[in-house]
């Protein structure tokens, strides 16, 4: 099974409201796949659904290999997750929080101890180590999440905008820690509002109204609209609903 | 299995980090158990009672001053009439008026019959109801004293029967006694689920909650890691509530240490579990707070911790039947003042493991990890 993520017209209701509305994409194993779209397009929907977070009202997924319906444990094991809401502990420390997500997902003490020296080093925060996260800044908050979410060694990590918020050098940082990641084989899948992220990723999706409009790579997207920006690729299509 | 101490060692960190709520947890029940149980008292005293003598003679002197130098009463002096008494009746300055008619000497004396009457303020009916009773004693007595007085000893022919009442596993009628613990589960409920349910919801707020549930954890080890700490925070405070109840008012334990921790830890468990269920039903902590609340102010209630049950309408003591801190009570007061064993206590442990299950039943089908 080499596709990371698979799905076939997955599609989410809440009452009349479509979500996310049959939307049928591969992601290969070790891709960075950007997941692209507007406020309220549907992308945290789609994410939740990947993630067995929420339950599909029809069409069909696999993560792995594993069915999104029956089997959301075994899914659980082999992904990582960053969400838009700040995910770690704030009243813990930075060896703390590590301490405590890899022994949730069964580490064992070892190398629960290794990987905590490890984040800490890589992310050069040996100074506040034990410090509460509380007292961090936001972007080192962000990439310790990141670290954090990849403690287990998943094969497909979902970041859903991990970098709201953060100065443009932290998210070249953060940029560098997800090719890092990519390099040794694990899948990222990234939702992003910055059209710059888009460029660097292998291939991307476009949503609109619940809808994938657009799927390529982000060269071959900028030359079927004729622009030479992800930004002019995004405003086409955001722009042609709106003005309907 | 090898999740849960993760889970734990978390909240105890947790726990301790936040020394304001630690406190809080640990002194505010200890305060609340000492002035409450010291406030909590069904004795009236201080009646104030005012006398209309229309008699004006030694007897009428004589049963006035028996309400003078008792310790419930307190005699506030003699009003002219009727009219005043209606009065300071109203105005609430006093809570009972004695009313000596003219000619009661003579007529007792004569007659052997005499009537006093009685005015009471009932607008707090129980206070009302023990004045009463109180005042009767008072005249039965003085009635008692005359008699003698008169006949030099007390009447052939009549036989008499005295009530002595003898109060056992509290002789002093002592309310602090009772009351001790009956607060002392009552702050385990409070701790218990209060906390606990808060707790949960705040991870839901904080959004840690969603990144729990994309990991592979367990709903049984979420559930058991997740309220293993408070059970233990609750058995501390229990055990810091026993002691000061010794040292403060002299509560002993008379029954099985063991089976009093027993029961303590069951409804520990049972308070969590509802806190659990609270959480699982409520989105933000204010509106856990207020599920919470909801639920404590009936459970205490009807509980019969600060009024007795067996004067509540049927339909109350219908819904007493699931109220927990109502068993425990009695299994607490049973087990602590009179050393009941636990064959005494099989219906109160029962029930209460009964809904332990339930409501953890109830909580672990509620509690999803997909929203």
């Amino acid at each position: 099974m080499d596709k990371a993520v698979s799905t076939d017209k997955l599609t989410k209701r809440f009452g009349d409201f479509v979500a996310t509305n049959e939307i049928t994409f591969d992601v290969a194993q070790g891709e960075i796949f950007g997941f692209l779209g507007a406020n309220g397009a549907g992308k945290t929907t789609a994410i939740r659904m990947l993630c067995g977070l929420l339950k599909p009202t029809s069409g069909s997924a696999t993560i792995a290999g594993f069915d999104v319906y029956r089997q959301t444990e075994q899914i659980k094991q082999v992904i990582g997750y960053m969400s838009q809401r700040f995910s770690l502990y704030e009243d813990l420390t930075v060896r703390e929080n590590i301490r405590f997500y890899g022994g949730i997902y069964g580490l064992p003490k070892t190398e629960l101890r290794r990987k905590a020296d490890e984040i800490i080093q890589t992310l050069e925060l040996g100074t506040v180590a034990d410090k509460l996260v509380a007292s961090l800044p936001l972007g080192w908050k962000q990439r310790l999440a990141f670290s954090v979410a990849l403690v287990h060694d998943p094969r497909i990590v979902f970041l859903d905008e991990p970098t709201g918020g953060v100065d443009p050098i932290t998210r070249r940082q953060f940029w560098d820690m997800i090719y890092e990641a990519a390099n040794r084989g694990t899948t990222i899948f990234v939702t992003t509002h910055y059209m710059d992220e888009a460029e660097y990723c292998n291939r991307v999706s476009i949503m609109v109204d619940g809808r994938i409009k657009a799927l390529d790579t982000p060269a071959a997207m900028k030359q079927a609209f004729g622009v030479d920006s992800m930004d002019g690729v995004f405003q086409i299509l955001a722009r042609g609903t709106s003005t309907k | 299995m090898y999740r849960i101490q993760f889970i734990i060692e978390k909240e105890f960190r947790q726990i301790f980090r936040n020394k304001v709520l630690l406190r809080m947890m640990l002194a505010a029940p200890m305060m609340q158990l000492i002035l409450l149980s010291l406030a909590a008292n069904f004795e009236v005293k201080d009646l104030n009672i005012a006398v209309v003598d229309q008699d004006h003679t030694t007897y009428a002197q004589r049963l006035t001053g028996k309400f003078r130098f008792i310790g419930n009463f307190r005699f506030v002096g003699y009003l002219p009439a009727y009219k005043q008494a209606y009065r300071e009746l109203q105005a609430g300055t006093v809570d009972l008026v004695m009313v000596v008619p003219g000619h009661f000497e003579r007529d007792l004396t004569r007659d052997n019959k005499a009537q006093v009457q009685l005015m009471v303020n009932a607008i707090d009916g129980s206070k009302a109801g023990i004045a009463l009773g109180y005042a009767q004693t008072i005249l039965r007595d003085f009635n008692e004293a005359i008699r003698t007085e008169a006949m030099g000893v007390i009447p052939a022919g009549r036989v008499q029967i005295d009530v002595e009442n003898q109060y056992w596993y509290n002789p002093q009628l002592d309310y602090k006694t009772f009351m001790v613990p009956g607060i002392l589960f009552e702050l385990l409920l409070i701790v218990g689920g209060m906390i606990s349910a808060l707790n949960i919801v705040r991870e839901k707020e904080i959004g840690t909650q969603e990144q729990l549930n994309v990991t592979p954890i367990r709903k049984h080890e979420f559930i058991l890691g997740k309220l293993t700490p408070f059970v233990v925070i609750g058995l501390v405070q229990f055990t810091m509530g026993l002691i000061l109840g010794k040292l403060a008012f002299n509560i002993p334990v008379v029954g099985s240490p063991l089976l009093i921790y027993g029961f303590a830890l069951l409804f520990l468990i049972l308070c969590v579990g509802i806190g659990l269920l609270i959480s699982t039903i409520s989105e933000t902590q204010q509106q856990a707070m207020f599920a919470v609340f909801f639920m404590m102010v009936l459970f205490i209630l009807l509980s019969g911790l600060f009024s007795s049950t067996e004067n509540m309408p049927q339909w109350a003591q219908y819904l007493n039947i699931i109220n927990p801190l109502r068993y425990i009570i009695e299994a607490g007061r049973n087990v602590m003042l009179k050393g009941s064993t636990l064959q005494d206590m099989q219906i109160q442990f029962l029930s209460l493991s009964g809904m332990v299950i339930g409501v953890l039943a109830l909580a672990s089908f509620r509690y999803r990890k997909t929203v």
